[in-house]
This record gives structure tokens, sequence and C-alpha cells, in this order.
């Protein structure tokens, strides 16, 4: 039997690496990555609830924040392929400004 | 410490591990294949608590099509390793810090105010038929607005994704109907 804080603490240690990974990393692909991590901790604690609370609405809440996070990362990973293309770098300190 | 505990902890600790080897690492490959051990350990606990419909659209969606996706884009880029610049000394400076005191205080209360209830193994299980009754009744509309959803999000990956013209000053014959 594991309490339920204990997955809420794993998610929200999930949460807080994706927030550093957001702050910290300078690859555009590494920032995208670390918002999919941030996500993930999010269901985690969706699933935990539902299990704890017996509502399968839960699981499927997961299910839909699952199929926005693929329609995000198609047009996430189109802008980084332009991005890529107009300034030839995936370094995000190099990409401010909007209009070449 | 019952056998439900230390599965949960050697999931968990694959999480955790895998979520800071994603901020240490410097190449986006190796970050991206962190993420997929993320992703297979988050499976394992949506199975511990008994999601066995979401643990495998997790290991199908998530660690399958998502991450190959990713991995192809870093592939086709040819991105490789990052160099650190001052505004990311800066968000060394300032983020680590505020993501422990975060870190912190979010245990303290989970600690001191949630319930010490426990979830058991199985608690609840998540079999695709009633999962499957609850999405084609109570949530139709939003599933079918999804399908609109990623309709668009394909349409607007083409578009932005494809080459652009390559002269502005040929007018686009596709528009003209003669």
């Amino acid at each position: 039997m594991v309490p339920l804080s204990y997955y809420l603490m794993l998610s929200g240690i999930l949460f807080a690496c994706g927030v550093a990974g957001f702050l910290i990393k300078r690859n555009i692909i590494t920032i995208f990555m670390s918002i999919e991590l941030m996500l993930n901790g999010v269901n985690l604690s969706f699933v935990a609830f539902a299990a704890h609370w017996h509502a399968l609405a839960g699981q499927v809440f997961v299910f839909f924040v699952m199929v926005v996070a693929a329609a995000e990362a198609a047009v996430g990973l189109a802008i980084i392929i332009a991005v890529y293309r107009t300034r030839e770098t995936l370094n995000i300190d190099q990409v401010n400004l909007l209009k070449l | 410490m019952s056998f439900h505990l230390i599965l949960f902890l050697a999931f968990g600790a694959v999480c955790v591990g895998g979520a800071i080897n994603l901020l240490a690492q410097t190449h986006p490959i190796n970050s991206a294949l962190s993420l997929i051990a993320v992703m297979a350990a988050l499976a394992g606990e949506y199975l511990l608590l008994g999601a066995e419909f979401v643990a495998a659209v997790q290991v199908i969606v998530y660690a399958g099509a998502i991450m190959v996706l990713f991995v192809f884009v870093i592939m086709l880029l040819n991105a490789g390793v990052e160099e650190h610049t001052k505004g990311s000394r800066v968000a060394i400076l300032f983020g680590v810090p505020g993501m422990l005191i975060g870190g912190v205080l979010l245990a303290w209360v989970l600690l001191r105010h949630s319930g010490t209830e426990s979830v058991a193994i199985g608690a609840l299980p998540g079999p695709p038929k009633e999962i499957a009754q609850l999405l084609f009744h109570d949530f139709l509309l939003p599933f079918e607005v999804t399908s609109v959803l990623i309709l668009i999000a394909i349409m607007g990956a083409v578009v932005l994704a494809s080459k652009p013209p390559a002269s502005r000053t040929e007018s686009s014959p596709a528009g003209k109907v003669d």
C-alpha cells in the first residue's frame, strides 16, 4: 500500500524537473522535451487521484492530455524545423526576433 | 515494507533519475533517450495504480509515437551539443534555488495536509470497456472536438514544415482559376 501523497510527490518532482529544464536548457528541442516531462507529471497526479477517489473520469482526462500533447508535438516540431530553416541555429538565445 | 511500495520506489527512482539525467545531458539525443526511460517507468506506475489502458497508451503513444517524432527531428536537424550562454547561467542561479524552495514547500504541504489513506494495488481497475463507455457516452463531445483538433494540427504541421516558395515574384497558379 502506497500513500497518495507519495504519488503526488513523485508527480511534483517530475513537474519541477520539467520547469527547471525549461528554464536552464538552451536547446529548443530539449526545452520542448521539458514541456512533455511537465505534462507527464500532471498525468501521474491525474491517475493517482482517479484511483484515490474511485473516479474513472481522471483516466479519460489523461487520454485527452495525451491527444493534445501529440497534436502539440506535431505543430511544435514543425515550428522548430521552420525556425532552423530560417536561422540555422537551435540555440534559443539567438532566436530573439520575431522577424528576420 | 510491502511489495507494492518496493515496486513504487523502483519505478519512481527510474523516473526521477531519468528526469535529472534529462537536465544533466548536453546532447539532445541523450535527453530524448532519458525521457523515454521516464515515460516507460511512468507506465509501470500507472500499472501499479491499476490503470491498464492508460499504461498501454503511455507506452504506445508517448514512448512510441511522440518520442520517435522527437528523435526524428533531432536526427533531421543534426542537433549538436548545446553551448552555455550568459542567459543560461542566470537561469541556473535563480532557477535551481527557486525549484528547491518550491519542491520543499510542496512536499511539506502534501505530507502535512493530504490524507494518509493508501492506494491499493489495482484498487480501481481501468479496463478499456469501462473507459470506452465513459469516453463515448459522457465525453462524446470533447472526443469529437479532439478529432477536429488533430486535423487542424496535421494541417498546421504540413503548412509550417513545407518549404517556402522559391521566389515571391512568381504569382501562385493555384489561386487563379481561368
